[in-house]
């Protein structure tokens, strides 16, 4: 009797609760991942210019819950760093990961469709284009950030998921070749027009240019509350349709007659997903990869009930970015490194592997 | 009590007019088949009882519900689909793929327990799909992921199950497997059936009733000894069919006579005449 033969005649004797993980299990790599991530957070804040001890920053960040009382044994100059310039970088860079890499799960998982990412299809452009439109209006208000700027570039982004997704349908799926070409095409349309405006935008240009290069060396703890209620909102919408999203993988048909409302689950989760990656470009621009790279690594190593996929993706995206800044800050310090030829640089080769892939497709 | 009717149906794709008023009803423990040539409109009605198209005129009951006013997850918990040609997220292990039949009897925030566990392990039993659970849906063979959909059906619990050529791609002896079973389940759980064949020959052994479509209308329907005869197979496929009965149950069973398709003769003879 071979391995494999063994291992499944022990699992008809045990039953269902030998093969399928109870959502205990599975909780805990959530628990882990999320402990992880506070890891990084402190990590990522002990590392800079300045050099910080590890254990004094542990304790700066401590200090700031509320109900720990620690007496102040380092230099204001230390808070000041920590808290002011590099934890609101680090809050953006982890919550912008964690929106990326989940929308881009979530475009994946209901075109079904492994190359699926906002920047892939065009949305993250549309939604570049709507914010650059944004700030070349004639007028100039505070509310301009926390409102009038992120619909743009929400408006934007679900423009072009709708046009992309209903050019590349071929019948009832929805091919890689057609959505490619469809993202990619409507993708340079959008940057060329967003080239124009910038050209023509005369005192402006300069800012605009430096937003759309990607970056959160600008990071303020004002943008990080401005993206952190639509981060929420979107990830948890989509957070709780984990399971229909199961459904889906069958096709449209099947998850119907498994009493999905298709066209409504579609509406909601595109809403949802579009919301958070426009919340995401409005800020920092363009970063390319973590959509695509993250879900695909957290589906290779935890499996593909998206239940877990959604969450972890989040988590392990927000990780990512975290680190990826890291490196765009320290590696060539003083000079940063945009952040997203870091992402390019792992996401890439990444990207071309899964295309090679994809032939076998057994991951997905 | 009836379990799945049709009323005066009439369905469309893209302006064309493929069904036109059909009618029939399913008894629970009954097993219906639909024949016809292709593309005669048996997937369509399929298709509409399942909602995934609406007639425009014309209601259909499950359970004496109208099922263009039920909610998806009402009528899912109702109905079961299996379909031509099931598309099956490689990933996924077959387990977790029948396990999706639970959905309908799941809230948004409910993970599976352990009677839901327990249905999908039973559905696979009866499926002798067990032994499959761990692998993945996509190593799996045709008549294995058949098996798979029928066990994901019955674990959705429902009252009837709609099959579409469930044997369309499998030999001989799969598709004895396959109709056994589903027979099996229709008699044991009193599932109202319908099930789109194109072999004249399985629809006689395993349907308690037929219903015979040609050009989406119901040409004629009733018991397979009074359906499979060879004026209705002259009528509706063109073909000069030999029926007999079936040497161990007497039931109609039909050869054909090469040659014999009048189309074809037509056709020859007018190139004949040009000629």
């Amino acid at each position: 009797m071979s391995w494999q033969q063994a291992k499944l005649s022990h699992a008809s004797q045990a039953g269902p609760a030998a093969i399928y993980p109870h959502w205990h299990r599975r909780a805990y790599t959530i628990l882990g991942l999320l402990i992880a991530s506070v890891g990084v957070v402190a990590l990522a804040t002990t590392i800079g210019s300045v050099q910080i001890p590890f254990f004094t920053t542990c304790r700066v960040l401590f200090s700031q819950l509320p109900l720990v009382d620690i007496a102040p044994t380092w230099p204001s100059t230390t808070e000041t760093i920590i808290l002011e310039i590099r934890l609101p970088r680090i809050i953006l860079a982890g919550l912008v990961g964690a929106a990326l890499a989940i929308a881009g799960a979530t475009y994946q998982g209901l075109f079904r469709n492994p190359l699926a990412d906002p920047y892939l299809i065009g949305v993250a452009q549309g939604a570049s284009l709507g914010a650059v439109i944004g700030f070349l209006l004639p007028f100039d208000w505070p509310g301009m950030w926390f409102g009038v700027i992120p619909l743009l570039a929400f408006t934007g982004a679900l423009f072009s998921v709708a046009i992309v997704y209903n050019l590349a349908r071929v019948g009832k799926t929805l091919p890689v070749t057609t959505l490619i070409l469809a993202g990619v095409a409507l993708g340079a349309l959008w940057g060329s027009i967003v080239s124009y405006l910038i050209i023509t935008s005369g005192e402006k240009m300069h800012g605009i240019i430096f937003w759309l290069m990607g970056s959160f060396s600008l990071s303020q703890w004002s943008e990080a509350k401005v993206v952190l209620p639509y981060v929420v909102v979107g990830v948890a919408i989509i957070l709780l349709h984990g399971r229909s999203l199961n459904v889906m993988q069958l096709d449209e048909e099947q998850a119907q007659q498994l009493g999905i409302n298709v066209e409504r689950l579609k509406l909601i989760l595109l809403a949802a997903a579009t919301l958070i990656t426009a919340a995401a470009v409005c800020f920092v621009g363009t970063i390319g990869f973590v959509g695509i790279i993250i879900p695909h690594a957290v589906r290779l190593i935890w499996g593909p009930d998206y239940r877990f996929l959604l969450p972890l993706s989040a988590l392990s995206g927000a990780i990512f970015l975290i680190l990826a800044d890291l490196v765009a800050r320290t590696a060539l310090a003083p000079t940063e490194i945009p952040i997203g030829v870091i992402t390019a640089i792992c996401g890439a080769p990444f990207f071309l592997y899964l295309l090679r892939r994809k032939k076998r497709a057994v991951f997905f | 009590m009836i379990k799945l009717e049709l009323q005066n149906i009439w369905l469309a794709y893209s302006g064309k007019v493929v069904v036109k008023d059909v009618t029939f009803q399913v008894m629970p423990g009954e097993m219906v088949g639909l024949i016809g040539p292709n593309g005669c409109g048996k997937s369509t009605i399929i298709k509409a009882i399942s909602r995934v198209i609406s007639p425009y005129s014309g209601r259909i009951f499950v359970d004496g519900k109208d099922v263009s006013k039920m909610p998806w997850g009402d009528l899912a918990r109702l109905l079961g689909v299996v379909p031509q040609m099931p598309l099956l997220p490689s990933a996924f292990t077959a387990f977790e793929v029948v396990l999706m039949g639970r959905n309908p009897h799941l809230g948004l925030l409910q993970y599976e327990g352990a009677r839901d566990l327990a249905i999908t392990w039973q559905a696979m039993e009866r499926t002798a799909t067990q032994s499959l659970a761990e692998r993945r849906v996509g190593e799996l063979s045709g008549g294995e992921i058949q098996r798979i959909v029928i066990a994901r059906v019955l674990a959705q619990e429902p009252k009837s199950i709609l099959l579409d050529e469930p044997t369309a791609n499998l030999d001989i002896s799969h598709q004895v497997v396959i109709l056994d079973l589903i027979k099996n389940l229709c008699l044991e759980n009193n599932l109202a059936v319908v099930i789109a064949l194109h072999d004249l020959n399985l629809a006689s052994q395993y349907c308690d009733r037929l219903v015979l479509i040609n050009n989406g209308q119901v040409h004629d329907q009733g018991t397979p000894r009074e359906v499979i005869n060879s004026r209705n197979i002259k009528e509706v496929y063109g073909a000069e069919g030999c029926v007999y009965a079936h040497p161990v149950n007497g039931l109609p069973a039909v050869l054909l006579k090469s040659g014999s398709n009048k189309h074809v003769e037509v056709k020859d003879t007018t190139e004949g005449d040009i000629v």
